[in-house]
């Protein structure tokens, strides 16, 4: 690895800028996010500036139950962010659907079957912490060229094959996934 | 040949890319610590400029679809050659270009081509937002430039020279506080800082006009702003601090002094909120009017 490819990678664990996407969350994990960028969190630290612009941004912060409507509207923001990118599941509820899951308005799928998840974020809201956490993880994904699209990027180089198919979730105990809620 | 090559060194190394990147990025960290500080934060680590540069340079490059390939990515390496040049002209310690004359008037041009290009940008990339915010830009240059502009050539009025170097080389007088507060006044608009960063509302229209840039490209813009940031307070100090017969004192000096003025337009930065449109705009057709004609009236008087 030459001098130059090794000072980008750590630069992009040292840079990570983020960007929110509310796929019909209920505010509380879209909340969480900012004391992240308050005194107390002080994520800039971390070098973490939130940006409103997809294009801008290395890591997508998802929360939110999904619904019908912003299905689509995930798959746009995401395309748009160029690569190398991250994506971060906040709460409960990209996972399972949390308190929403079988309301006829609500996909009743992980976040994983739309675009690749790299860092679950568990809790209903996850307290700022394991936000932090989260994100940070994300950027030494990114530095190690580990995240699921880096990776699916460097298969796809490697076989010139189509990208493979995410794993479809294992969505017969949702349960489960509902009791992960982080009660602080 | 040597000519040429004194040229090149001046752009390429010193005061040119070489130092200036450095410099702005020591600037640009030292502004974001200053707010971070001031807002009871820890703020970023010294070398984040650096990183936040290498980062952009790696990542891929998304052009919009409809946007023309070759406008797009001029831009900014139009913008950045634009203002190294700018700084190449500036008559700091041991830069090794000759004086030219007149070249009060060319640095003036140069200094407006990242504006343009930024305008540009906010025009081409077919964004809603980046166009709202490319004629904020174009609107608001047309206020802060009546001070800025009048600082400087009252400058050269009262030396009776359009040369940097005899700008530089002026005796102290009374014109050089009153030009020089009125330059201030245009600083932080011409920086984008608070009261006056009304073309890069970040939460009104996201971003400022680079919102569809990504990768390298957004990393040159980036990089220009810092040069320009070195290149805004420096010529403050060329022109309106007295200049010391040791080069390297004054190297010093004007390296403090850019510092202190940076403290000093983040001090208000921090401190201020957001202004209209309208509200800048009266601002400095007012009271940057008054401060223009009171700098005039000074080069007249003494
Ligand atoms: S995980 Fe909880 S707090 Fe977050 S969006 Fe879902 S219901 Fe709201």
């Amino acid at each position: 690895m030459s001098i130059l490819s090794r000072v980008v990678a750590i630069a992009r664990r040292k840079s990570p800028w983020i960007c929110r996407l509310n796929a019909g969350s209920c505010n509380g994990c879209d909340i969480e996010i900012t004391p992240l960028l308050s005194p107390r969190y002080d994520a800039e630290q971390l070098g973490i500036e939130l940006h409103g612009t997809p294009k801008h941004a290395d890591i997508v912060l998802i929360s939110g139950t999904l619904t019908h409507r912003s299905r689509k509207a995930i798959l746009d923001i995401y395309d748009q962010v160029p690569s190398p990118k991250a994506v971060v599941a906040l709460g409960s509820c990209p996972a399972s659907g949390n308190v929403f899951a079988g309301s006829p308005t609500v996909l009743n799928e992980s976040l994983d079957t739309i675009v690749p998840v790299d860092v679950w974020v568990p809790g209903c809201p996850p307290r700022p912490q394991a936000i932090l956490d989260g994100i940070a993880r994300a950027a030494k994904l990114l530095e190690e060229g580990a995240t699921r699209s880096q990776l699916a990027r460097s298969l796809q180089g490697q076989q010139a094959q189509p990208q493979p198919q995410p794993a479809q979730p294992d969505l017969t105990q949702p349960e489960l996934a509902r009791c992960e809620q982080g009660r602080p | 040949m040597s000519e040429l090559w004194k040229y090149l060194l001046a752009f390429g190394v010193w005061p040119g890319l070489l130092c200036a990147a450095p410099l702005g990025w020591l600037e640009l960290w030292f502004m974001r610590k200053l707010v971070a500080r001031l807002q009871g934060r820890q703020g970023p680590p010294f070398f984040q400029p650096f990183f936040d540069f290498m980062k952009l340079l790696g990542k891929e490059t998304v052009i919009p679809r409809g946007v023309g390939r070759g406008i797009f990515l001029a831009l900014p390496i139009v913008s950045l050659a634009a203002v190294t040049a700018a700084l190449a002209i500036v008559p700091m310690p041991g830069n090794p270009i000759p004086s030219l004359p007149g070249d009060v008037v060319l640095l003036l041009y140069l200094m407006e081509v990242p504006i343009l290009c930024e305008v540009l940008a906010g025009y081409v990339s077919r964004s809603i937002y980046g166009q709202v915010a490319a004629m904020r830009e174009a609107l608001l240059s047309l206020a802060y430039n009546l001070p800025f502009l009048v600082a400087i050539i009252a400058m050269a009025q009262h030396v009776g020279s359009f040369q940097m170097q005899a700008l530089q080389g002026a005796p102290f007088s009374v014109v050089h506080v009153v030009a020089g507060l009125t330059f201030l006044l245009a600083l932080p608009a011409r920086m984008k800082l608070n009261p006056f960063s009304i073309a890069n509302a970040e939460h009104e229209i996201i971003a400022d006009s680079h919102i569809e840039y990504s990768g390298p490209p957004l990393a040159l813009f980036k990089l220009s702003h810092a040069i320009e940031v070195v290149l805004l307070t420096e010529l403050f100090a060329v022109v309106f601090v007295p200049a010391t017969p040791w080069p390297l004192v004054s190297a010093v000096l004007y390296l403090a002094v850019g510092i202190a003025v940076l403290g000093l337009v983040t001090l208000l930065a921090t401190s201020t909120a957001r202004l209209r449109l309208t509200q800048a705009f009266r601002f400095y057709w007012l009271w940057g009017g008054l401060a223009s004609v009171a700098t005039m009236a000074a080069t007249l008087v003494w």
